[in-house]
C-alpha cells in the first residue's frame, strides 16, 4: 500500500513538474502578454495542483495535509483575481499606444 | 528494476530532485523579465517565481519532514499576491491622465 501511495506521489509531482515545464516555455516562447498569460496559470494551477496532491500522501497526519491544501487555495484565488487584473493592464497599456 | 530504486524508500530523494527541477524551470522563466517587452510580462515571470518557490518549498518541506517549511511557503503565498497587487495599483496610477487626484480615479 505505501508503495502504491509512492508510485501515485511520483506520477503527480513528475505531471506537475511537467506543468511548470509547459508554464516556463509557454512563457517564454507565446507571442504576445495574453497567451502568456495562458502559459502562466497553467503552471500555477495545475503545477502546483498535482504537486501538492501528489505531497498529500507523504504528509504525516490530516491537518498537515489541508494545510498544503490552504496554500494551493490561497494560490488559486490569488492568481485568478491577479491574472485579471494584469491582462486588464496590459490592455490599457496596449489601447493607449 | 530501475524504478525501484524509488520505491524503496529514497523518496526523499525524489522529493528533492523534483524541487531543484522546478526551481530550474522558474530560473528559465525568468528569462522572460530580462526580455520583456512589456511590464505586464515581467510581471507574469515573477509571478511564476512565486508559485514555482512555493512549489519547491513544499517539496523540501516534505523531504526533510520540516513541517515549519509550509508557512514559509503561505508567507510567500500571501507576498506574491500582494506584489501584484502593488504592480497593477502601480500600472494604474502611471496611466492616469496628470491633474488627476486620487480619489477620482
Amino acid at each position: 500500500m505505501d508503495r502504491l501511495l509512492d508510485l501515485f506521489s511520483i506520477v503527480a509531482i513528475v505531471s506537475g513538474a511537467f506543468f511548470f515545464l509547459a508554464g516556463s516555455v509557454g512563457l517564454l516562447r507565446f507571442p504576445d502578454a495574453y497567451t502568456r498569460l495562458h502559459a502562466l496559470t497553467k503552471a500555477d494551477n495545475l503545477g502546483l495542483a498535482l504537486v501538492v496532491i501528489g505531497l498529500l500522501p507523504q504528509v504525516d497526519g490530516v491537518l498537515a495535509g489541508l494545510k498544503l491544501v490552504v496554500v494551493w487555495l490561497l494560490v488559486l484565488l490569488s492568481g485568478a483575481a491577479v491574472s485579471q487584473l494584469i491582462a486588464r493592464a496590459a490592455r490599457r497599456r496596449e489601447k493607449q499606444t | 528494476m530501475r524504478w525501484r530504486w524509488f520505491l524503496g524508500g529514497a523518496m526523499d530523494e525524489f522529493l528533492l530532485s523534483a524541487a531543484t527541477f522546478v526551481l530550474l524551470m522558474v530560473a528559465l522563466g525568468l528569462v522572460r523579465v530580462a526580455r520583456g517587452p512589456g511590464y505586464a510580462d515581467r510581471m507574469m515571470a515573477a509571478q511564476l517565481l512565486g508559485t514555482g518557490g512555493i512549489g519547491a518549498l513544499l517539496l523540501v518541506g516534505a523531504a526533510v519532514g520540516e513541517a515549519a517549511v509550509v508557512d514559509v511557503a503561505l508567507t510567500l503565498a500571501l507576498l506574491a499576491a500582494f506584489t501584484s497587487i502593488a504592480f497593477v495599483k502601480y500600472m494604474a496610477h502611471e496611466d492616469r491622465p496628470p491633474g488627476v487626484d486620487e480619489d477620482s480615479a
